[in-house]
């Protein structure tokens, strides 16, 4: 198996260890469909598209085991431009359908893809559920803070206040912080990356990949049409190192020009909080871990998000954690519950019906 | 004393107490004990919506109706023979629905001032009995301390006075057991299984249920026993079985015939739960059950197994169905095998949870948007539930559509003797899977290539292949917005969607080349009115047309087990009769279809009081129609020649 990336756990299975591998390499052009990509041009969905037809062929799968989901949307369109097997389902409901998908098959390595409105709103109970259940599968959240397909309302990632058609005073709605959501939710692999940043995104889509359970990765992603430049501080080159907090496990989480910013715990809510490195020293400053088992600090640093405009977000993988897989373990019940049966099928099945108090005319 | 047997042919008997009082479990021993025995026989349970209502309260109040015979019957019966009361608002509550002369047999321990109070009566029914003025001087009552022997009998055990008590249910079906000469060994043995784990519970109720027969030996309270002999069945191995429990059978045989693993995506829901739970048993048949998060995750995680190469199957009621709508309509536009399950119940909206109902015909016929065509089976009692499952099996797998198999609370919870069929008879259903490109494309420069077509139809089924992923060379997209026919891509085709639309009801209609003729009941031949129904109304309505016939008068019966598509002979079938009769428990859904489909003015006899139609009063409503097609009048008092007739 050739994943690109190293398992934080020894003998911790992968999440693609159970699918079929490719003994040839392959290209992204055997990931590319023959239907024409249909997003407005300069899209930020071009750029994730390019890069999972990029990494696919990295993960060395067969490409007939691989299985797209979407939902509604913009982003949703995805799956029709990729050579796997995919379903464009009815909006919010991809996890449901990934969830029968993933459930049904050990071999399949299942992807979601969603956006801020099909996976926070209509589709938050089955997101939440496939978090909490950790389903082998990679959902991939486009964030764009908007509603693209139905031209332009407000999202509930949209900032308070967001003028739109359907806001022309301002949105009343406090939105969601998405990694917030599924680190509650009990995600096991929580992620942020950004659509123009390839390098971090197929990083991020390999380790999503290889973690057994359900991962999620917020894709924050430009919507030139409808709310351009919501992610302007974090792409534009002056500002982005203030912008951005990398997170990667082992480090000290430093950002800032030449790294002067740190976070540290903050004793007085209990959270973490920015500092001037220089004010305490670098060996005050945290040391990411992902790989932490107690979700609080992965949660506290989720909270250095702006809810506004986006001036600062971390970015990286928040958390990556091992526990079991609901899959794995209803393929296990049933193994258990075939092996303590035995026999052909049929007979079993005259058993069952036969069975009970039972009577005999002739 | 020596005690009197008599022979009966039927009997109707009705346990009622309290919710807590375990009637449920009462009336399906003595079910079983008569099973057993060989008799025919029909079960209603009748239970509160709450798990526990206030105590000794009419709303509290749970019931169980057997109906038993030596000869074959369809219904549990219009009124019971027997009461079996085991408080005052048990008496209270079905009271009303005793003909004169029945009998009861009344807890008397509870009868005291407090519980009278709660049951709403002023003065205490029992007393004064056998004098004039009696509120209970139309019946034949034994008023016995069923508690208090109860707690004597058990004695030995060290048991509180409370846990005694509880043993009361098994005295009184000890006493009915022996009055209806019962074989014992089947509830002795399940009262071993049972209370397996606590010896001294499992002890007190076994001797209760000793207690109950013996007390009927011995006391001068009751002087007579009665004999109904089994009935002739045809031959073969029965069993007793609810509606749900076939559905659940008939499930796992859909999984075993088709080699599919089946795939439950299911959300709880009275009256459909325990399909759900009896399938999370059968884990060893390859049978997956999710317990979804909500109604529409449930169908959604089924489409997915589909999709994935499963038999995905959803389980719910009414409002779960509404809830689904919108996945439905995509399975019907991704053309999956989807079996979808309608516990019906009163509605609309959470209605009457625990009672019966067929008020989601048209529902399941029109309830998603756009033109959106889903074949509809329906069960006619609770053993049918078994084949109709397999059946919606066969056209979902051979079709690749979802399927609604309407059963109801009816079905679901009553019980019947039920032949266990041979399993070389069960249909053999063949997924075919595609596993080949289908399609030889012609580029203009004249190059060939091999392409995977997900919408290139079978000629005879309209069927879309079905190529499920770990398939190589057949990746392909589906998905909810409109598909161009053969090669399966979005199309926004104008022409194309209509020809779509026309394609996919045209694939629905070519199911009815598969059902076989219907069957036409007319013993005489010479019947001017036909009686069609559906679903679980077969019993009531094959019930109400032996009376019309045992007086002496002509009429048929059609039951619909199809109910989209229709038979291909339904429309010959209803243009012999002058009259056509359609019995439902709704408001006229199959009537206006019909009338919709056929130009034929059907009439409806319609209820929606949460019970099944009543036989005798849908016999009246046939013979008016009866008297009305043929000119004379009718009176349904049996006639000795018709009777022997019609046999
Ligand atoms: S509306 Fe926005 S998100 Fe949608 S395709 Fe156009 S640019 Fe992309």
């Amino acid at each position: 198996m050739s994943t690109t990336e190293k398992l934080p756990f020894p003998g911790l299975r992968s999440g693609v260890e159970l699918v079929p591998t490719n003994d040839q390499p392959q290209t992204g052009k055997e990931y590319t469909s023959d239907q024409e990509v249909r997003w407005c041009p300069g899209c930020g969905d071009y750029a994730v598209l390019k890069a999972v037809q990029g990494f696919l062929p990295e993960l060395g799968l067969r490409r007939e085991n691989i299985v797209f989901v979407s939902g509604i949307g913009c982003s949703s369109r995805f799956p029709y431009y990729l050579d796997t097997y995919g379903m464009h389902s009815i909006h919010g409901r991809a996890p449901s359908i990934a969830t029968g998908i993933a459930t049904a098959r050990e071999d399949l390595s299942v992807w979601v893809v969603t956006g801020d409105g099909d996976a926070l709103s209509i589709g938050g109970n089955h997101l939440i559920h496939a978090l909490r259940r950790n389903v082998n599968m990679t959902i991939l959240l486009f964030n764009n803070r908007i509603y693209g397909l139905t031209k332009g309302q407000y999202s509930p990632t949209s900032e308070a206040g967001k003028i739109t058609k359907s806001t022309p005073m301002g949105s009343l709605d406090h939105p969601f912080n998405p990694v917030s959501l599924a680190l509650g939710a009990e995600g096991s692999f929580v992620a942020r990356t950004i659509d123009s940043d390839r390098k971090h995104l197929t990083a991020v889509l390999s380790a999503a990949a290889a973690h057994r359970g359900t991962s999620f990765v917020e894709i924050y992603q430009n919507c030139p049409i409808f709310n351009d430049g919501a992610f302007d501080a974090i792409k534009n080159n002056d500002t982005k190192a203030d912008a951005i907090i990398p997170l990667v496990h082992g480090e000290p989480i430093r950002f800032g020009v030449e790294g002067s910013k740190g976070l540290i715990r903050d004793s007085e809510t209990g959270g973490v909080k920015v500092v001037e490195v220089a004010d305490v020293g670098p060996d005050a400053i945290l040391v990411h871990n992902a790989y932490n088992p107690d979700p609080t600090t992965a949660f506290a640093i989720s909270r250095l998000t702006d809810s506004g405009y986006l001036n600062q977000s971390p970015i990286g993988i928040f958390r990556q954690v091992e526990r079991p897989t609901y899959d794995d373990g209803a393929r296990a019940q049933i193994a258990t519950a075939r092996d303590a049966a035995p026999g052909e099928p049929i007979d079993r099945l005259a058993a069952l019906i036969g069975g009970g108090d039972t009577w005999t005319v002739v | 004393m020596s005690k009197q047997v008599k022979q009966l042919d039927r009997v109707i008997i009705r346990f009622a107490g309290d919710s807590g009082d375990g009637m449920q479990l009462t009336g399906d021993r003595f079910t079983q004990e008569s099973a057993v025995f060989g008799n025919d026989l029909v079960t209603l349970p009748n239970f509160p919506a709450e798990i526990r209502a206030p105590q000794g309260t009419l709303p509290g109040v749970s019931s169980f109706q057997v109906h038993f015979a030596d000869h074959d019957i369809l219904t549990a019966g219009d009124a019971p023979d027997v009461l079996v009361a085991m408080n005052p608002a048990a008496l209270k509550a079905n009271l009303g629905d005793l003909p004169k002369g029945a009998t009861i047999i009344v807890d008397t321990h509870d009868f005291t001032g407090r519980n009278l109070i709660k049951a709403g009566y002023a003065d205490n029914p029992l007393d004064g009995l056998g004098e004039p003025g009696s509120p209970l001087g139309e019946f034949f009552v034994h008023p016995v301390d069923l508690t208090g022997m109860t707690v004597e009998a058990v004695k030995e055990f060290g048991l509180s006075r409370k846990d005694a008590a509880r043993a009361k249910n098994m005295f009184a079906l000890g006493l009915l057991s022996w009055m209806y000469g019962r074989p014992i060994e089947s509830t002795i043995t399940f009262l071993e299984k049972r209370f397996a784990k606590v010896a001294d519970i499992r002890d007190a109720n076994i001797t209760a249920f000793k207690a109950g027969w013996n007390f009927g030996e011995t006391t001068e309270t009751f002087v007579v026993s009665y004999e109904i002999k089994p009935a002739p069945m045809s031959a073969g191995t029965y069993r007793n079985i609810t509606g749900n429990l076939a559905l659940s059978y008939g499930l796992v045989a859909a999984g075993v015939q088709s080699g599919l693993p089946v795939f439950l995506g299911s959300y709880p829901i009275t009256p459909a739960s325990d399909i759900l739970h009896e399938l999370s048993k059968h884990k060893a048949f390859g049978v997956t059950t999710l317990q979804a998060e909500d109604e529409i995750a449930g169908v959604g995680a089924a489409i997915g197994a589909s999709f994935a190469g499963s038999l995905g199957v959803t389980t719910t009621s009414g409002p779960g169905i509404a809830l689904k709508s919108e996945a439905i309509g995509l399975a019907v536009m991704t053309e999956l095998p989807l079996l979808v399950i309608d516990v019906q119940r009163g509605g609309p909206s959470t209605g009457l949870p625990t009672k019966t109902e067929q008020a989601d015909l048209l529902q399941a016929m029109f309830g998603r948007n756009g033109e959106a065509p889903v074949p509809i089976v329906a069960p006619q009692s609770p053993g049918d539930c078994f084949s109709a499952a397999l059946e919606a099996a066969r056209i979902a797998i051979t079709y690749r559509t979802p399927v609604m198999l309407l059963s109801d609370g009816y079905l679901a919870n009553g019980s019947e003797p039920w032949r266990i069929p041979e399993l070389a008879d069960l249909p053999v259903i063949d997924p075919n899977f595609a596993t080949e490109r289908n399609k030889t494309v012609v580029a203009k420069d004249g190059t060939e290539t091999e392409e995977y077509w997900p919408y290139l139809r079978d000629e005879e089924t309209l069927a879309r292949p079905w190529a499920i992923p770990g398939t190589p060379g057949l990746e392909h997209r589906i998905g909810g917005l409109e598909k161009g026919e053969g090669h399966g891509n979005i199309s926004y085709d104008p022409a194309n969607h209509d020809f779509m639309v026309r394609t996919r009801q045209a694939k629905v209609d070519r199911i009815a080349d598969s059902l076989p003729p219907l069957v036409v009941d007319d013993p005489s031949g010479e019947a001017n009115v036909l009686v069609l129904g559906w679903g679980s109304t077969y019993g009531p309505i094959g019930a109400g047309c032996r009376r019309v016939r045992k007086a002496g008068y002509h009429v048929a019966q059609v039951h619909l087990r199809h109910l989209n598509p229709f038979p291909k002979d339904l429309g010959e079938i209803l243009s012999r009769y002058d009259k056509v009769l359609v019995p439902e428990m709704n408001l006229g859904q199959l009537s206006l279809l019909i009338r919709g489909k056929y130009l034929v003015d059907a009439i409806g006899y319609n209820q929606v009081n949460g019970m099944p139609i009543k036989a005798a009063e849908l016999a009246e409503a046939i013979g008016n129609l009866v008297a009305e097609a043929e000119g004379v009048t009718v009176d349904l008092t049996p006639d000795p020649i018709a009777e022997e007739a019609s046999k």
